[in-house]
Order: structure tokens, then C-alpha cells, then sequence
């Protein structure tokens, strides 16, 4: 475990600013409101669930925190400080990861290299180094090969560092992508559906390592399956139509009724669709 | 080559000890020419191994061989390049014809003011970097098909000013290269080791092939360093490669301007090889023969570039003067050149996608299956998984 050796964050007792927040973000496409004036606080260390029925805004809600999505209206901020205008590539200097819903490894590398990627704000080499095969340049690849080594291992999947993705399982290959995101080392960690396509020890694995994450970072953890969110979560924000309809801690959210609403709203829908196919 | 970060991380063992006996430290030392630990170990042995090879080549073979070397060697550099933006980082570009132009007739514009025809041609690669920063700044916001006419309307727009202005240019007739003979050192230097004169076309291509050996060394640097991996992170997964804090933007127009130099480098040595720059040698042709190259050889494979420039300068002679004496009249034969070029062309996407250094590849690993245990093939990935699962389950 590297945790020994992580930073812990500053402590976040009752008034701190939020290690990172959403204020009253407002997504539209076209006639669509994906978003609307939706809130989130996420406290140091915590494991924030996002869940909602699908097509919710949970994904658009992760793009407008990784600067993928400019609101239309609304704020964020991190650790009190206001970020204006947030670009993807400012998010690792900001210590934050995503994975994203899927898989999303580049094909062409190999696991170790593909990991490597997540850790490029590591290297110290520049150009003219690379160039001309400097030792200064191979310390560094040896460097990020040695964390994302260790990455690999960590979510258990330190054998197939040579491997390219297409060689690999499904649930492998979320696994890669996980390392990918934790090498960076990130204080908050965004999950788009890391459960998605998994088997059930896949998933208990899965909710032990995001324990275990949650000793050094805040969570947000977006997830379909209720089992794990309702194991590993602190607190829960539900979405619905893009409308925040319920945050709480995991048993207050279970007995409200607008979120029992939703998703018998959702699995009624499913059930007529099932009845006219 | 994804297999090149693998390969480097395996721990060389025996190292030479500092305080260990002459007999330990040679075989250590020769262990280590043979099995190089580090990319550039490997990169600084290629290099050593091709020099020799090529200028065994260059003394041994006729003269008009000797011409088509250097011929290889502009073709190599440029290739290079191209399946370094095209192959690595994913960014067409059909207009390098037009970049290897701006180097040649820097070159040529360069030369008779009497400066040192390498200072002539690196201004002239210079040139084309600066002409690649725009065209890349304009590339890396666009794809596909849109770059694809982008650079297209370069190749054939910028030969354009060639006509446009004439007087300094020298219009459709181009520029006239003196070509610079053998300096004394080198006319010396080469009595010395071979016993002859060397005429200036083997002079010639020993630039090219200097130029050629220094450029791939270069790019298999950075091939194999961090600006290769995040090129190819980029090229196949935009959203991942930014999530990884990579700027997209900025890498792209480098991988454009790093290859743009090569077209540079490649037009310089071009114009001093044919003794002159011209509209005409620098047509739409040439550019997607480039990409031809790239293609046959392999995208995305440095070695690839070189097969796939040997297979561009030797088949149209050689398929030329199989028709003639079959009995085509020279304009048939001449014609079967670009009709091989297409078929080959259709063969590779068909047989061999991943291109001749795939093909050399696989056949080379079908070989050393053959030859024994020891290299089986690698166990599945779902075996691995099964088990690290497995391990898992037991730590928990
Ligand atoms: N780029 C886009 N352009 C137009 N509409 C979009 C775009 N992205 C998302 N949407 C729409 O916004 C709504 C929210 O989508 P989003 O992907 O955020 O849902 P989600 O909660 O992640 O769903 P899922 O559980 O299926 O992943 C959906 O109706 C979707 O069709
Ligand atoms: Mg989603």
C-alpha cells in the first residue's frame, strides 16, 4: 500500500470548504435540460455516490466536473477555491481522475503503457532528452513503469502488463483502466459505472478496493448497482431527469419515497416496453 | 514496437563490475552489445549495424545502385517521419510532397551563396518546421477527411509558387544544384580504408545515408520514449488521452513539425541527389507515394518505413524492365509501375494490414517457435485474470 506515503488531505471538520463542489449547474442540449441547477458537496475522504435511473445527467454531471462539459449556468470549486473555465488536461494538476463509463484504454498500448499514460505528470524528461535517448529520459520511463506497476497490482492486475487490451477480459480491462486513474495519485477519484459488466466477485473485489481508496481520497462513485453503492458509500446524491431528488446517507436514502418513486417510475417503463416487444 | 517497454524493463543482468577481472568485464561488455538493456543501447546498435551495411553496400555495388541508395535514403527520411504522424500520432497528411519542396529549394537557394551544403540543408528542414507549425496548428483541429484535403490542397498549392515567382524560383524550370564534391578528408579517409577515389555520386549517398541513419535514430528515440506513448494515446483514445492531463492540441502540431523537419531534411537531399529542384519533382505523386511507403511498410513502424521506401525505389525499375523485355513498348512498361504500386498496395490492406514489418514479424516469431521451447506463446489473458482473481480471493 502507498498510503503510508500519500499526503493525507487537510482535515475537513465541520465549516472547511468541500474538497471539491458543485454549485447549481445547469446542463442543456438543445430543448434538453440534462442538468438542472444540481448541487454537490464532496468532504475529504468521503465516498459519494451518484446514482439515478439511466440518462439521469450522472455522466453529464462527471463531464461538467472533468471540464469536458462547459454548464450553462453554475459554479465549481475545489477545496474553497473557485475554478473558473476548467480544462481536462488542468484536472491532474488539480489532483483529480476519472474513469470513464466503458472501458476507453488506448488499443495500441499495452496495459503497463497505457497505465504509464496516467502517470505522465510524473515525468521530469523534456523533449530534447527523449530525443537524444538521454539516461535522464530512460530514468523517467523506468520511473512510471515502476508506478504503474505498482497501480497494476494494486487492482490486481499486475500479470498482464505486456498484454494489449483487445487480449484481455472484459472485467481485465476495467481493471486497467481503474490503475490508470489511481496512478495519478489523485485526491478525488470519479467512477463512471466501474461495476458495469462485472461478476460478483469482480464487484466485492471492486468495493474493497475503493475502501481502501477512500483512506486517501474522496470517491465519487457512479453506479447502477445498488449493492454496491449502498456497501461502500457515505452519502448518496440521486438523480432524476437532471434534477437532484434525494442526498443523504445510504438507509435514508433507500426509505425515501421520491427515490422509490423514480425507480419504480423507470422499472414500470421497462416493464412496458418488455410487454409491447 | 509495443512490445519495446516490456523488453527495456527486463533487468540486465550482469552488469560489468567496476573492480571485476578483464575476462568478466569483456564478456559483460559483449553480453551487453548483444542483448543492448536499454532502447537507446538498441537504437546506438542499429545504427552501427545498418553504417556497416551500408557502406559495404555502397563500395560493392555499381554506381547506378549506388544512385538509387541515395535515392532510398531521401525516401527513408521522409517516411520516417510520415509514419510518425500518420502511423504514431494518427494525423494524415497527404501534402509531405510539399514540406519535402520547401527543404529542397531552400537547399538550392542556399547553395550558391557558398555556405556548407549541411547548413544549407538543416535551414531548409528548418523552413519546413516552420511551415509544419502552421500546417500542424491548422491539422490539429481537424480529422479525417478534412486534414486529408487539407494537406492535399498544400501539395498542390504550394509547387504553385514555384510559377508564381519565377524569378527567384526559377519558375517550371526549377533550380539547378551544384553539387558539392568530396572534401579533401573524405576523398582521404576513404583512399585510406578502401583504396580508391570515392566519385561523388557514392559521396552523395553517403550523405543521404548519414542524414537517413541519424534521422531514424532520432525517432526511434523518441519512439520509444514518452512522446511516443502519449502520441499514440492520443491517436487512439482523445477523451482518455485528456483525462491523462495530455494537451492534445500541443502534441499533435509537434508530431507535425517533428515530421515536417524530416520532409525538410528529405527535400535537401533530394535536391542535391537529382542536382535540381523543380515543380514537377515535387507533384502530388510524390506525396502519395509517401503515403504509399508508409502503408507498405507498415503504419506506425520505423523499420516499416524503410521497407516500404525500398519497395517504392526498387519496384517501378524493377517491374519496368521485367515489361520491357517482355516485349511492352517503354510507355506500356512505364505504365506498369504505378499499376504494381496499387496492387501491391491492395495486397498489403487485404494480406497484411499491419504492413511488411508486420509480416517480418509474424514470420520471425514463427520461426523462433519452431526452433524450440523456451518461447511459447504467451498464456491468455483469461487465464491471468482467473488467477489474480484467485489470489485475490485468498488474501481476503
Ligand atoms: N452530448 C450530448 N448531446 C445531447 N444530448 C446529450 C448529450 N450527452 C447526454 N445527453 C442527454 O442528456 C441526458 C443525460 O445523459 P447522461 O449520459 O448524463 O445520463 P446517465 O445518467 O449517465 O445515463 P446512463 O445511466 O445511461 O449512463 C440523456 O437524455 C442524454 O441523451
Ligand atoms: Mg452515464
Amino acid at each position: 500500500m502507498t498510503s503510508a506515503v500519500h499526503q493525507p488531505p487537510a482535515a475537513g471538520g465541520p465549516g472547511a470548504a468541500p474538497a471539491f463542489a458543485v454549485e447549481d449547474v445547469t446542463v442543456r442540449f438543445g430543448g434538453l435540460t440534462a442538468l438542472d441547477a444540481v448541487s454537490l458537496e464532496l468532504g475529504a475522504r468521503e465516498v459519494h455516490g451518484v446514482i439515478g435511473p439511466n440518462g439521469a445527467g450522472k455522466t453529464t454531471l462527471l463531464n461538467v466536473c472533468c471540464g469536458f462539459q462547459r454548464p450553462d449556468s453554475g459554479t465549481l470549486s475545489r477545496a474553497g477555491r473557485p475554478l473558473a473555465a476548467l480544462a481536462p488536461h488542468q484536472l491532474v494538476d488539480l489532483g483529480i481522475a476519472r474513469t470513464l463509463q466503458g472501458v476507453g484504454l488506448f488499443r495500441g498500448l499495452t496495459a503497463l503503457e497505457n497505465v504509464m499514460v496516467g502517470a505522465d505528470r510524473h515525468r521530469r524528461a523534456g523533449f530534447l532528452a527523449a530525443l537524444l535517448g538521454l539516461p535522464r529520459a530512460e530514468a523517467d520511463r523506468r520511473a512510471l513503469a515502476e508506478r504503474a506497476r505498482s497501480a497494476l497490482a494494486e487492482v490486481g492486475a499486475a500479470d498482464v502488463a505486456d498484454r494489449l487490451p483487445a487480449a484481455l477480459p472484459y472485467p481485465v480491462r476495467k481493471r486497467v483502466a481503474l490503475a490508470r486513474a489511481l496512478v495519478a495519485e489523485p485526491e478525488i477519484l470519479f467512477l463512471d459505472e466501474p461495476a458495469g459488466g462485472l461478476g460478483s466477485d469482480d464487484i466485492d473485489e471492486l468495493a474493497g478496493l475503493i475502501r481502501r481508496l477512500a483512506e486517501r481520497a474522496t470517491v465519487v462513485l457512479v453506479e447502477h448497482h445498488m449493492d454496491l453503492v449502498m456497501a461502500v458509500c457515505d452519502r448518496i446524491t440521486v438523480l432524476d431527469f437532471g434534477r437532484v431528488i434525494a442526498v443523504g446517507d445510504p438507509a435514508a436514502v433507500q426509505d425515501d419515497p421520491a427515490v422509490a418513486a423514480a425507480y419504480l417510475g423507470e422499472e414500470s417503463a421497462r416493464g412496458d416496453e418488455g410487454g409491447t416487444a | 514496437m509495443t512490445d519495446t517497454e516490456a523488453a527495456a524493463d527486463v533487468p540486465t543482468p550482469g552488469r560489468p563490475q567496476p573492480s571485476g577481472p578483464p575476462a568478466s568485464r569483456w564478456s559483460a561488455l559483449v553480453a551487453r552489445v548483444r542483448r543492448p538493456g536499454t532502447p537507446l543501447g538498441r537504437h546506438l546498435r542499429g545504427l552501427v549495424i545498418g553504417a556497416v551495411i551500408v557502406i559495404a553496400l555502397l563500395e560493392l555495388v555499381s554506381p547506378f545502385r549506388v544512385s538509387q541508395i541515395t535515392t532510398l535514403s531521401y525516401y527513408v527520411v521522409a517516411c520516417a517521419g510520415l509514419t510518425l504522424l500518420t502511423g504514431i500520432n494518427g494525423q494524415i497528411s497527404l501534402g509531405h510532397g510539399a514540406l519535402m519542396a520547401v527543404g529542397g529549394y531552400t537547399t538550392a537557394l542556399l547553395l550558391p551563396a557558398g555556405l556548407p551544403f549541411l547548413v544549407a540543408i538543416l535551414t531548409g528542414a528548418v523552413a519546413a518546421g516552420i511551415v509544419g507549425i502552421i500546417v500542424g496548428a491548422a491539422a490539429a483541429k481537424l480529422h479525417g477527411p478534412y486534414l486529408a484535403g487539407a494537406t492535399l490542397a498544400l501539395a498542390v498549392g504550394l509547387p504553385g509558387l514555384a510559377l508564381a515567382f519565377a524569378d527567384t524560383l526559377g519558375g517550371e524550370q526549377g533550380l539547378t544544384v551544384d553539387v558539392p564534391r568530396p572534401p579533401a578528408w573524405f576523398a582521404d579517409a576513404h583512399f585510406f580504408l578502401f583504396g580508391s577515389d570515392p566519385s561523388t555520386t557514392q559521396y552523395l549517398a553517403y550523405i543521404g545515408a548519414l542524414v537517413a541513419g541519424l534521422v531514424l535514430f532520432l525517432l526511434a528515440n523518441l519512439h520509444t520514449s514518452r512522446y511516443g506513448r502519449v502520441w499514440r494515446a492520443v491517436r487512439d483514445d482523445e477523451v482518455a488521452a485528456e483525462l491523462a492531463g495530455l494537451r492534445l492540441g500541443r502534441l499533435r502540431v509537434l508530431a507535425f513539425v517533428v515530421s515536417a523537419v524530416c520532409a525538410g531534411l528529405a527535400g535537401g537531399v533530394l535536391a542535391l541527389a537529382t542536382r535540381l529542384v523543380a515543380p514537377s519533382g515535387f507533384t502530388i505523386v510524390l506525396s502519395l507515394s509517401l503515403i504509399a511507403a508508409v502503408v507498405i511498410g507498415g503504419l506506425g513502424s520505423l523499420t516499416g518505413a524503410v521497407l516500404g521506401s525500398a519497395v517504392i525505389v526498387f519496384l517501378p525499375p524493377l517491374v519496368t524492365g521485367l515489361g520491357a523485355r517482355a516485349g511492352l513498348s517503354d510507355v506500356q512498361a512505364a505504365e506498369l509501375a504505378p499499376l504494381t504500386y496499387g496492387l501491391v498496395l491492395v495486397l498489403v490492406m487485404i494480406f497484411a494490414a499491419d504492413g511488411a514489418a508486420g509480416l517480418v514479424r509474424r514470420l520471425g516469431g514463427r520461426l523462433r517457435r519452431r526452433q524450440g521451447p523456451g518461447t511459447g506463446p504467451p498464456r491468455s489473458g483469461h487465464d491471468a485474470a482467473q488467477e489474480s482473481d484467485d489470489a485475490a480471493r485468498r488474501t481476503s
